[in-house]
């Protein structure tokens, strides 16, 4: 996993670069977690180029960081997703949610 | 033994979550020799991922046990059965609908039958209380044009 933050623009950017399964997921969660409460970001985004596999674990852990975010009143933005992750957070609704670049 | 299938594999592991990703990988090789689009691979690796993590936490409810898991080949159709002896479903329909979760808690989305649906042709599932739990999936692999474009090459001679 790949972290940066700027500090001007309260931006956590964060390049997710493992599969995301039920095995992976609590291990992701637990450190994006960590970087939000360390940064209080106005803004996280989640980059999903380096991805290439993702199951509705990661449905679970997208809403869950999009509830963070709201709650510390900041965003959550998703990034470079790939045709199949794309065709699961369609089928989520999620995309009616959180926009993704 | 002379199969009725054109190719069939078993597999069974332990109910440990860092086989879910052993478990797609393997079936989606096994599947290879239909030769599917990226796209349907991704769909079956998704599919069986989906399958093998409701063994593990559902069934199983993270104790230890078996996993199976059957492929069969028939022409341009995968038949995939995945099974528990965990403690079963108590009410299937139920466990279909989309967004239903028994683990609201562990964040997960009530998505997994939803998505299997959505991805593989046919989805059954054959549950008893106890007992355990099978879901047997179809999904038939298009042939792409390209390939029958070659084929007629080759049956012409042209190649």
């Amino acid at each position: 996993m790949n972290i940066n933050y700027e500090k001007e623009d309260k931006l956590l950017y964060i390049e997710i670069t493992e599969e995301i399964d039920h095995h992976s997921v609590d291990k992701i969660r637990g450190k994006v977690d960590n970087e939000i409460t360390r940064y209080m970001p106005r803004k996280t985004i989640l980059d999903f180029s380096r991805v290439t596999f993702m199951d509705s674990a990661g449905i679970g852990m997208i809403i869950g960081r999009y509830k963070m975010m709201k709650l510390i009143g900041g965003s959550l933005e998703i990034q470079n997703v790939n045709q199949s992750t794309k065709k699961i957070l369609e089928m989520s609704g999620i995309l009616k949610i959180i926009p993704v670049a | 033994m002379k199969s009725i299938y054109d190719n069939e594999m078993k597999m069974e592991f332990l109910s440990k979550s860092n086989n879910e990703a052993f478990a797609r990988i393997t079936v989606a090789a096994f599947v290879s020799q239909l030769d599917p689009t990226i796209e349907e691979l991704s769909d079956i690796k998704t599919a069986v991922s989906e399958a093998v993590t409701n063994c593990i936490i559902h069934g199983y409810e993270d104790t230890e046990g078996l996993v199976k898991i059957s492929a069969r080949i028939f022409a341009n159709t995968v038949e995939i059965e995945i099974s528990d002896t965990g403690k079963g479903i108590e009410n299937i329909e139920l466990a279909r609908k989309p967004l239903y979760t028994t683990k609201a808690n562990l964040e997960r989305s009530g998505m997994g039958f939803t998505i299997m649906e959505s991805f593989m042709d046919e989805v059954e599932i054959e549950s008893v209380l106890g007992i355990g739990t099978k879901v047997k999936m179809k999904k038939m692999i298009k042939k792409s044009p390209l390939d029958e474009d070659a084929k007629e090459l080759v049956s012409l001679g042209g190649i």
